[in-house]
């Protein structure tokens, strides 16, 4: 059969003949002009329209890491923190690798809750844009599942203990919960049946399923086209000439120099974080996990690692009734899985938050407040504000940082459940015809 | 009205910038590679696991052999009889490489006996064909199960390769070259280091 | 919405502040571009701590990086090999080491990262004297602890002195070999050799951030300008 008829990549130079092979065999300008040269995106987006390929970048800097952290790593209960050490001290230039990939998973999480606050801002998630939302929660999803069973693999305290509470969660189901927490452990308790496959399911089976994901996002966004700070539709107003929207400009070259400089800014923060303090603090790498795991020893004072800690504050602050505790587990779950559902939520007329009125606004500024503090509070020991005074009713002699979370916890839920409510009677501002 | 107006493109300006750009792109896709590639190379482990081998050959006594482990090899370790090297010279015209011209070897070690001492003699005992280990033959004659006339020597059970007892190759081996000498030096009389050059 | 931003960044160091407390600990004078105080330490931690104590992620030739050559090293500091490749393993079987101090004592390489230098230096500095204690001591940031005060002949015997308020207060009985202030300068090297052994490779990665630092400076004031020139078209 003959290769079809397909005309020369343009331009000269020694490149064009091979190009043009390919191109005659594969989708290759139709792909490059669809998705980066005559993708239209909107000419006015901002700092936040930054971390959607940063995030991008974040992914290739973890799979490429962990590639070759799996080369020198052991996943057995044996061998897991020494291994960890071998790499450090032993492989040529295994430090910064592992470095990378430790700072890096802090950096996915910082990067995606900005993606995720920008997205919310501007009402991203709203029709037509559903789909590319509902898979950027899954990413989510998948991203904390990641998180969760990388952590385990280093096998220090911290990864052991860590792993304990958050697998005993399912413990607290009724009925099955006993049997079922086993079943994920595939032990009596956390060891080294656990530790190899947490280890499959870290480097084989989730990235393939972020991987996925991840085209599946990209792929809605391109069918629907970008949103905007404004929340106008750019492919409303189209040039009569040209067929093309008129406050939209090609992704390449104009987004793809631009996204450059965001990178940079980025490498710039992430680099003098390996290089000169990795740890931050015993944020990113904890204290407590350049010991070995023990499971005889609990450390004094356990948390999660500060992306799960908003969800865990919530976790601590719900009490147990009816003398089961899962009710916490359900409130944690929820806090994750109604960002589902955000796109029936909001019955806005307008996107951005740029013409949202008051009360939106106030709603969704005590939101982010709110899930911030619970971020700290997850961090710290429950004692870490001291006790109501004894004489207090209701509240006497509880913890005042378990109330506060409990309060801030029914914050982010209202943000959520009274949204149908208080977006539809919202004093909105007009929004302007183009984009500003 | 379209949102792009091309009326102050500086050609060269921007051709300028994006062979900078890519450019120093390349300079920090190399710098990323350098520890990415360099992880393969030999970790602390494996050099320490790999480090010279001090062997005791005083105790070797006259036409035995030990073998030691170094960097995970079998290297021979044989004190020869007198009878033993009188023979290697006389080898030559069976030999494929009589004089280790191509053979791997360190400059210190000459002649047919292949060794700083005629009579200890080091090899590393790895067939230089497909990487088998020979076994010793180090009778004379039929009493070796090689044949009447076998002079003595080492025998690769893999593809028939054989070798003298200077691991020198017989011709018509499938193996191309002698064995390899590693590299080792005298500490004592008795005190030999298995990965380590003599100087001078 | 920077405002966002601006809030974040500054919380984490806020957050690291008030996440600290505990006992009081003292500063410990860490300085790893010191060679000849991490290679006191090195002696003091092979003469002391080695015996019971292991360093299994330390091998000893890594010590030529603080500036001693492999023959310093095997003839001052290996006594449980003679492989300069080996790593700092004890020769304390695990069986007696439970028997005598109740569990095995943990291994050190990463003692520093895990403890952090202060409390080390604290540690080591404020053990004292206590009839009630298995082995006759006791230890101010770490009670009951198993390990006796291995260094009392330098330091001396201290004694706690109960306070009205608060903790005691440590009052030196009996004189060691090395007055207090040298006895603080003593364990400042050991400390500075642990938390060199913590991360080997902290001298080296800062060095190397240098000049990542230096290239990314370049490589953004590239972007920008290149962004620049190509947003001329925009309008």
């Amino acid at each position: 059969m003959a290769v079809t008829n397909k005309p020369p990549v343009t331009g000269a130079g020694p490149l064009n003949g091979i190009l043009t092979w390919f191109d005659q065999r594969f989708p290759l300008m139709v792909l490059w002009k669809s998705q980066l040269s005559e993708y239209y995106a909107p000419k006015n987006f901002n700092v936040w329209y930054f971390f959607g390929s940063l995030a991008l970048l974040v992914l290739v800097i973890q799979i490429v890491s962990g590639i070759f952290l799996t080369m020198n790593y052991k996943p057995s209960a044996e061998h897991a923190f020494a291994s960890v050490e071998y790499i450090m001290r032993d492989v040529p230039g295994g430090w910064i690798i592992r470095y990378i990939h430790s700072t890096g998973a802090s950096a996915f999480f910082i990067v995606v809750y900005l993606h995720m606050a920008r997205g919310l801002m501007y009402g991203s998630y709203r029709k037509p844009r559903e789909l590319t939302w509902i898979f950027g929660v899954l990413i989510y999803l998948c991203l904390m599942a990641e998180a969760f069973f990388g952590y385990l693999l280093p096998w220090g305290q911290m990864s052991f203990w860590g792993a304990q509470v958050i697998i005993n969660l399912f413990a607290t189901i009724p009925v099955i919960g006993e049997d079922l927490s086993v079943w994920i452990r595939g032990d009596y308790n956390v060891s080294d049946a656990t530790l190899n496959r947490f280890f499959a399911l870290h480097v084989i089976a989730i990235p393939m399923a972020l991987l996925g994901l991840v085209a599946a996002h990209l792929m809605a966004l391109h069918e629907t086209g970008s949103n905007n700070p404004d929340g106008i539709e750019i492919n409303e107003n189209l040039d009569p000439k040209t067929g093309t929207p008129v406050d939209g400009i090609p992704f390449h070259p104009y987004y793809t120099v631009k996204d450059m400089v965001g990178v940079a800014v980025f490498l710039i923060v992430f680099c003098a974080i390996v290089f000169f303090s990795p740890e931050v603090g015993g944020y990113f790498l904890e204290y407590n996990n350049f010991l070995p795991a023990d499971p005889l020893t609990t450390p004094a004072h356990i948390a999660p690692v500060w992306y799960f800690t908003p969800f865990y504050a919530m976790l601590r602050a719900v009490p147990s009734f009816f003398n089961m505790q899962v009710w916490g587990v359900i409130v944690m779950g929820a806090a994750v899985m109604i960002f589902f559902v955000v796109p029936w939520l909001d019955r806005g007329r307008t996107k951005s938050i740029r013409y949202r009125g008051p009360i939106y606004r106030g709603f969704f500024a005590a939101f982010i407040v709110s899930f911030l503090i619970l971020g700290y509070l997850g961090v710290e020991p429950t004692n870490v504000w001291g006790e109501f005074g004894k004489g207090i009713p209701v509240v006497g002699g509880d913890y005042i940082a378990t109330w506060v979370a409990r309060v801030l916890t029914v914050v982010y839920f209202a943000f959520f459940l009274l949204m149908p409510w208080y977006t539809a009677r919202d004093k909105e501002k007009p929004v302007p015809q183009r984009l500003t | 009205m379209t949102a792009i107006v091309l009326d102050q493109v500086d050609e060269k300006k921007r051709r300028f910038l994006i062979v900078a750009t890519t450019a120093a792109s390349a300079v920090a896709a190399g710098g990323v590679a350098v520890p990415f590639l360099g992880s393969w190379f030999p970790s602390a482990r494996a050099l320490a696991a790999g480090a010279p081998v001090e062997i005791d050959v005083s105790k070797i006594e006259a036409g035995q052999q030990i073998t030691v482990e170094w960097r995970g090899k079998p290297v021979w370790v044989m004190r020869r009889t007198p009878e033993m090297l009188a023979q290697l010279a006389k080898n030559d015209a069976l030999l494929a490489d009589p004089g280790s011209a191509s053979s791997k070897q360190p400059d210190y070690v000459k002649g047919p006996a292949r060794s700083i001492k005629p009579e200890i003699f080091v090899a590393v005992g790895v067939c230089t064909h497909l990487g088998c280990s020979p076994t010793l033959k180090k009778e004379v004659g039929a009493a070796s199960d090689m044949g009447a006339d076998w002079p003595g020597g080492y025998y690769c059970p893999c593809h028939n390769s054989r070798f003298d007892l200077a691991a020198r190759v017989f011709k018509g081996s499938p193996a191309p070259t002698n064995l390899e000498i590693p590299p080792h030096k005298y500490l004592s009389d008795a005190r030999i280091v298995v990965g380590e050059d003599q100087k001078g | 919405m920077k405002k966002l931003i601006a809030i974040l960044l500054l919380a984490v160091p806020a957050l690291a502040l008030a996440s600290s407390g505990g006992t009081q600990l003292d500063s410990a004078p860490v300085n790893l571009h010191d060679k000849l105080s991490l290679q006191r330490g090195a002696q003091i931690f092979v003469n002391h701590c080695l015996n019971c104590h292991g360093a299994s992620a330390m091998r000893y030739s890594k010590l030529t990086e603080i500036g001693l050559d492999e023959g310093q090293i095997r003839e001052n500091l290996m006594f449980a090999t003679d492989k300069v490749g080996d790593p700092m393993t004890t020769t304390l079987d695990p069986k007696e080491g439970k028997a005598w101090f109740g569990v095995m004592p943990p291994d050190l390489s990463l003692v520093a990262r895990a403890r952090g230098a202060d409390w080390l230096y604290t540690y080591l500095r404020g053990f004292y004297r206590d009839p009630a204690a298995k082995s006759g001591w006791n230890n101010t940031v770490f009670p009951n602890v198993g390990m006796p005060h291995v260094l009392w002949e330098y330091q001396g015997g201290q004694v706690l002195q109960a306070a009205e308020h608060g903790a005691g207060k440590l009052v030196l009985a009996e004189p060691g070999k090395l007055p207090p202030a040298e006895y603080d300068k003593y364990v400042g090297d050991l400390v500075n050799y642990l938390v060199y052994m913590g991360e080997p490779a902290r001298a080296k990665r800062v060095q190397i951030g240098i000049v990542v630092m230096f290239f990314l400076a370049v490589f953004f004031v590239i972007t920008v300008l290149l962004k620049k020139e190509y947003w001329k078209d925009v309008r």
